[in-house]
């Protein structure tokens, strides 16, 4: 029976290869190579292709642990990354919830369509109209003085908010689209259980609906995690001077200093620091799944 | 516990009336069915008693006490699901203990009154279990545990029996009526089963388009039908329509037919007289002169189904189709296409008003 079982499998991966390989070749020629090309680069000390003589070293990964100023860019990353998440949370799910179980019909499509626009517009765009709504004599800072007697300054600009608005607004889609779907997947008749047996509100949402939806807010968790603590275009443009994060130092080395070797080993660090993280997640985000 | 009492309680959705008017008692302790067709307002009127939705007007009380505007979680209701809607993300015990955990009770006791429930269903040593490790029945029995668990005053059964097959339905049909009779707790049951209406409950009240048609004991709806609807939509009926004679009716070609029940009509109106297949002897010839069965049609047979205990026999007469069922006792079968002669007797002839 096993054997047979494994005959049949072998002969559905075969038939299965034509489908498998196009990716597979995509994903190999997109990813794996440069990938590779940069875990090389990442242990030269020099850019082979700059024509500077170069050696092999440990040197750029050993410049992670030896400076301070690494370690604490990538916790304040880390600490981006999990406010980010904490506050996509915070907004996104109770409007996961709305569109899910409250709106019907036109108005669930409606609203909808706004959650899902920040996805068509251009990132850079996003960050450049938010720059125009916060900084000081924009657009928030005319309309309150507008509206208020009094004379208020807002100026979120160049500020640590700044960036944390930017990024949620770039992100809190991704949490609403993965906690709608696992919302909307739970049945209305288990909410009107709860309630027939004398569960208030908070109740259902505590004991029943949370728990339900856990796959949906894990995997909105891991896609924000994940791309915020290494972002740096938001905290580069929203943040200023203040936006100084592991994210926009990697882009340093790329673009601005042209140490790639450097640039690519932090790389390599951030996702390993990542990797962990959801190692060590792994079960409790297994159990939630 | 408590009986029900919905008094005139209208509801419309836009320009749908799901309920128009309809007022019902529900005696404390009994076993009701609301029985219709789809979108007839039986689970419309279910759920307002439940709370889950209010009436645009009319009252409902439960234990004479006035809940048309109290909410589901405070009516201290025990509900059923079609789809039985446990709490995947628990184990059995855990979903039939919500009920009292949210209410705060002390945990000894919600575990000796989750056993008490849980062996009352006959599942008392599945509670580690999850829902999805149940088969249908048994989700059926938890979700009845769940319901019955807090010592609700009314239990409400929405299609409970629906997404069951066959035989596991006549099971559950029997098992739910003696824990129903175990606890006295007033049931209401809805469904669109007729058969299983009748087997079940101590009444049943019959909707159609948000109108209750007809309420009462099974037999009575059976033996006397109020309407052609009622007739024909509880079990099987013959449907002869004519003018009255004040004692029954005169078909289109002359032919009278006497009714004893139902209806008393003045003579002249439009009127239809129904009579069960089963009461129908069917014979080749007319035979010596029968004073009991007193209605005599004469037809063909058109199709004859057997289905082993008993035979159905399709007579065409006068462009009606006729249906008699005949238990099978191995004698008197009577080959399609056969003249033959219909006798039944006035009193199971019910008079109906005509709609």
């Amino acid at each position: 029976m096993a054997a047979q079982g494994a005959t049949a499998s072998r002969s559905g991966l075969k038939s299965a290869l034509p489908l498998l390989l196009p990716a597979y070749l995509w994903l190999t020629v997109a990813i794996f190579l440069p990938l590779s090309a940069m875990v090389f680069f990442s242990f030269m000390t020099e850019l082979p292709l700059s024509g500077k003589p170069w050696a092999f070293t440990f040197g750029n990964y050993a410049a992670f642990f030896s400076q301070s100023l690494y370690l604490t860019l990538l916790w304040a990353s880390l600490r981006l990354g999990l406010e980010v998440t904490l506050w996509c949370i915070v907004i996104g799910y109770p409007a996961a919830y709305v569109l899910a179980k409250v709106l019907k019909g036109r108005s669930r499509e409606a609203i909808f369509l706004l959650v899902i626009l920040p996805f068509w517009s251009n990132g850079l765009v996003r960050i450049f109209s938010w720059a125009m709504v916060l900084r000081e004599g924009g657009i928030l800072d005319t309309a309150l003085n507008a509206v208020l007697p009094f004379k208020i300054n807002i100026d979120l600009m160049y500020s640590y908010p700044a960036v944390i608005i930017g990024l949620v607004h770039s992100y809190v889609p991704y949490m609403v689209l993965t906690c709608y779907l696992t919302l909307q997947a739970i049945d209305d008749s288990l909410i009107e259980a709860g309630r027939s047996l004398g569960a208030s509100r908070l109740q259902m949402l505590k004991r029943v609906i949370i728990p339900l939806s856990m796959p949906g807010l894990v995997a909105g968790a891991v896609l924000i995690f994940v791309p915020v603590v290494g972002s740096f275009m938001e905290p580069r443009i929203l943040g200023g001077r203040t936006g100084t994060f592991y994210g926009t130092v990697i882009e340093d080395q790329f673009v601005a200093v042209f140490n790639w070797p450097l640039g690519a080993a932090l790389s390599f660090i951030l996702l390993a620091v990542v990797l962990v993280i959801l190692a060590l997640a792994a079960p409790m985000l297994r159990r939630a799944a | 516990m408590a009986g029900v009492q919905v008094s005139n309680v209208s509801r419309s959705f836009g320009a749908h009336k799901a309920l128009d008017d309809v007022s019902i008692d529900f005696a404390d302790g009994g076993f009701y069915a609301l029985l219709g067709p789809s979108g007839s307002g039986k689970t419309t009127l279910l759920r307002q008693i439940a709370g889950f939705d209010f009436p645009d007007s009319g009252r409902i009380a439960i234990g004479g006490e006035g809940v048309e505007r109290v909410p589901v979680e405070k009516r201290r209701i025990g509900m059923v699901f079609q789809n039985y809607a446990l709490f995947p993300n628990m184990s059995v015990a855990d979903n039939v203990a919500f009920g009292l955990s949210v209410r705060g009770e002390a945990k000894a006791v919600i575990a000796s009154e989750v056993q008490r429930a849980l062996d009352l269903v006959q599942l008392g040593k599945l509670g580690g279990r999850r829902p999805h490790q149940l088969s249908g029945g048994q989700r059926q029995r938890v979700a009845l545990a769940r319901a019955i668990v807090t010592k609700p005053r009314v239990l409400l059964l929405d299609e409970p029996l629906g997404a069951l097959d066959k035989a596991l339905r006549v099971d559950m049909q029997i098992e739910l009526k003696r824990i129903q009779r175990e606890i006295g707790i007033t049931t209401i049951f809805v469904t669109h089963d007729q058969e299983e209406a009748l087997t079940m409950s101590d009444r049943i009240g019959i909707l159609r388009d948000g109108r209750l048609v007809q309420e009462g004991p099974p037999e009575e709806i059976y033996d006397r039908p109020k309407s052609e609807f009622a007739a024909t939509f509880l079990g099987d009926a013959n449907i002869l329509r004519g003018d009255t004679t004040g004692t029954g009716i005169r078909l289109a070609d002359g032919t009278a037919i006497a009714a004893e029940a139902g209806a008393t009509l003045a003579a002249g109106a439009k009127a239809s007289c129904a009579v069960r297949p089963e009461r129908i002897r069917i014979a080749a010839d007319a035979g010596s002169p029968d004073q009991a069965n007193g209605n005599v049609l004469r037809g063909q047979v058109s199709k004859r189904i057997f289905a082993g205990n008993n035979s159905t026999y399709f007579v065409e007469r006068d462009g009606q189709t006729l249906k008699v069922i005949v238990q099978n006792t191995g004698i008197d079968r009577l080959a399609e296409g056969q003249q033959v002669v219909l006798r039944w007797s006035p009193e199971s002839t019910v008079l109906i008003a005509a709609s």
